[in-house]
């Protein structure tokens, strides 16, 4: 974004980037993503692979918003599918809105509702559905609903200082009443089969290639975007009172801050983020069901963060790419063996890479590549990471 | 009351209680082995259903081995089924605290990642060496009977035996942490690990056993479990949540608190799936515990502080 503004002068340019990139290092990383994901992926892959990356791109939404609220605030929610979810359904409310005009629809008993209501014997639109039908009222809903979900379900337990493991377990049944629910109101929300069939945005087909080719950019631009961001918010003292209250929370409350507003403000950032993902996966892959919302979904969002790197956001999005590309190639060749892989990568990167691929990088590659070219610009990497080793990773 | 009679109208509220007792009986033995490893020793088993739905293997095998080589023990395999569904899951809770607890009790959160590793395996191991298909044990004739109590009480059998076994697993649990050394032992360790430790006490053989016991219990509720339902490899996630959430409304640490729980808990469902379907009923009684946690965040009767 700023990165042409960073050689003059004016202080503010700097400012920005010296927040939103640290040093050389971001930058070169950051633009290296970009590259990847604009230029690399779109001239490599066909648009059925781009497709899919792009529903992997998804994912990495989540595993940002994971990275924040998780790797750099202690505060593991198992319960990201919520907002996944909850971003998804909007839009595919929306689209499903639209699907389901009255001449389309004409063969069904009450015409201009969703076919599924129509098999449910619900006969008229329910209130709920009502804002779905304005694309910027839905835009507005993906972000507000999430934000609000999240500040409802954390405001009392972070105030009673619920935290840590108790929270996980929390957010977990949260996620499974969230399938109960959808699951239960099948004449509402679709039930077990979710919203399917869909087929237009405002007009403009998303079914067809050039569409797919486009969403996708959508969605990379975006991802890297609310990169830029999540790095902001990191930057600023926000983000160091939460990384202070990961590590030390006794000393972070006596020195007078109030946890409680932090934590819910971090949760609900999170949230939003998944949701935006939640929001783009409906558009790409044309439907969306309680069982990419469930218990299990909302566990593999820790793991594509787990592998990419709990506390790097460009880790994560590496991460998110990397576990459902060898899903996608292992799971149906052999399913079998990919469950037993997949268990324990769960293990083994807890047990001897708990930092994830992004640790791995920076503890051993790193010191290699600067190996390779031993250049005397000791000045501009500071070294952090040093000092970072030797914090506990919770509390 | 709509032509029931006085002793219709109490038989119907015997039988109910009754089924009411039992649910509660499900409750507290799904909590109990998780009263140890999470509510004592502080760690998080994600592989705790697992280790029921293995206490329900091993009945369901056990099961069809006496009837298929041992005709005569067919009545009483019952009871022996029990030390064997304790026996197998112990060992595996043993190794599984051996080789990948012990090397995270200080990092709760990461505990759960890798829990959850090891509950996607066992899943997968259940799938390919015993069959993804649903199982279920044969149980003897007179467990499946009831027992008349007058001409219009019936009260199930096995709820019967479900009742008396939680009652026992669970005097058994209060007389092994108060009265026994071992117990001793597993409290003292819990409180403080470097002091026990410095008074000569082997705390990783400690962890070992007390992680193996309650794997061990959560091994025999499972077995038990198959005389309501049948077992399949992902049964376990049905019984997770649930058995989380009974110990955390309960209070952490606290038995007493678990029990209160589980009779709250076994009431709400109850009271909420007379009047709704299975899954809206489900909805209610979870928002019920969060809007619940909500005001009691420490849980009802919290006696310890949380990790």
């Amino acid at each position: 974004m700023n990165t042409l503004s960073n050689h003059t002068d004016s202080s503010f340019g700097k400012l920005l980037y010296e927040r939103l990139f640290k040093n050389k290092e971001g930058v070169i990383a950051f633009i290296l993503l970009a590259v990847v994901l604009l230029l690399v992926f779109p001239l490599c892959l066909n648009t059925f692979r781009l497709n899919l990356t792009g529903k992997y791109l998804c994912y990495a939404f989540v595993a940002i918003g994971l990275v924040m609220c998780w790797g750099n605030a202690g505060i593991l929610s198992l319960g990201q599918g919520m907002f996944f979810g909850a971003g998804g359904y909007c839009m595919a409310m929306f689209l499903k809105l639209e699907a389901s005009d009255p001449e389309s629809t004409a063969i069904q008993s009450t015409p201009g509702i969703p076919d599924f209501m129509d098999w449910n014997q619900v006969t008229e639109l329910p209130w709920f559905w009502f804002p779905f039908k304005s694309f910027p009222l839905t835009i507005a809903l993906i972000f507000i609903l999430p934000a609000v979900l999240a500040f409802l379900l954390s405001v009392f337990y972070f105030k009673g200082r619920v935290t840590g493991v108790v929270f996980a377990i929390l957010t977990q049944s949260m996620v499974a009443c969230l399938w109960y629910f959808i699951v239960g109101n099948q004449g509402f929300f679709g039930g077990i089969n979710g919203i399917t069939d869909l087929r237009t945005l405002n007009g403009w087909d998303i079914r067809t290639e050039s569409a797919q080719k486009t969403l996708y950019y959508v969605c990379s631009i975006l991802l890297l975007f609310c990169i830029l961001v999540s790095r902001y918010v990191l930057s600023t003292r926000l983000g160091r009172v939460l990384l202070a209250q990961r590590d030390k929370e006794m000393r972070v409350r006596f020195s007078g801050y109030n946890l409680t507003l932090f934590r819910i403000f971090i949760f609900c950032f999170a949230a939003v983020l998944s949701a935006i993902g939640g929001a783009m996966f409906t558009l790409q892959v044309g439907f969306m069901s309680p069982n990419l919302v469930g218990i299990q979904p909302s566990i593999d969002m820790v793991i594509f963060t787990a592998v990419g790197g709990r506390e790097s956001l460009l880790g994560a999005v590496y991460g998110a790419l990397a576990v459902n590309a060898a899903k996608t190639a292992f799971s149906e060749a052999y399913p079998t063996l990919w469950m037993f892989l997949y268990g324990a990568t769960f293990i083994i990167i807890v047990l001897y890479l708990p930092k994830g691929l992004a640790g791995l990088y920076d503890d051993h590659i790193k010191k290699w590549i600067f190996k390779l070219k031993p250049k005397s610009d000791s000045g501009t990497t500071p070294p952090s990471e040093d000092l970072e080793k030797e914090v506990p990773y919770a509390k | 009351m709509g032509g029931y009679t006085a002793q219709e109208i109490y038989s119907i509220v015997v039988m109910q209680s009754f089924s009411g007792v039992s649910l509660l009986c499900i409750y507290v033995l799904m909590g109990l082995g998780l009263y140890i490893i999470f509510g004592q020793m502080g760690v998080i088993n994600m592989a705790h259903a697992e280790f029921l739905v293995l206490g329900s293997y091993t009945m369901c095998l056990f099961s069809k081995f006496i009837t298929e080589s041992v005709p005569a023990l067919e009545n009483i395999y019952v009871f022996l089924a029990i030390p064997l569904s304790f026996g197998i899951a112990f060992g595996v809770g043993y190794l599984v605290e051996w080789f990948l607890i012990s090397r995270l009790y200080k990092r709760p959160l990461d505990t759960l990642l890798a829990t959850w590793g090891l509950s996607l395996i066992m899943q997968q191991c259940f799938r390919t060496f015993i069959g993804a298909r649903e199982m279920s044990a044969d149980l003897p004739e007179w467990l499946l009977g009831s027992w008349s109590v007058n001409d219009s009480i019936d009260i199930p059998i096995s709820g019967l035996i479900l009742l008396v076994l939680t009652i026992f697993l669970t005097g058994g649990l209060v007389l092994y942490t108060t009265k026994t050394r071992m117990g001793l032992r597993m409290r003292a360790t819990t409180q403080n690990r470097q002091m026990t430790g410095a008074l000569g006490i082997n705390t990783k053989m400690t962890d070992r056993v007390s992680f193996g016991i309650a794997c061990g219990i959560s091994g025999i509720a499972g077995a038990f479990f198959t005389t309501m339902a049948s077992t399949s490899p992902s049964a376990g996630t049905n019984y997770i949540v649930d058995s989380f959430l009974v110990l955390v409304v309960g209070g952490l640490g606290s038995l007493f608190g678990l029990f209160i729980s589980g009779a709250f808990l076994a009431l709400l469902s109850s009271i909420l799936e007379f009047f709704m379907t299975g899954s809206i009923a489900k909805v209610w009684l979870y928002l019920v515990i969060f809007v619940v946690l909500m005001k009691f965040t420490k849980g009802l009767f919290s006696d310890k502080v949380r990790s």
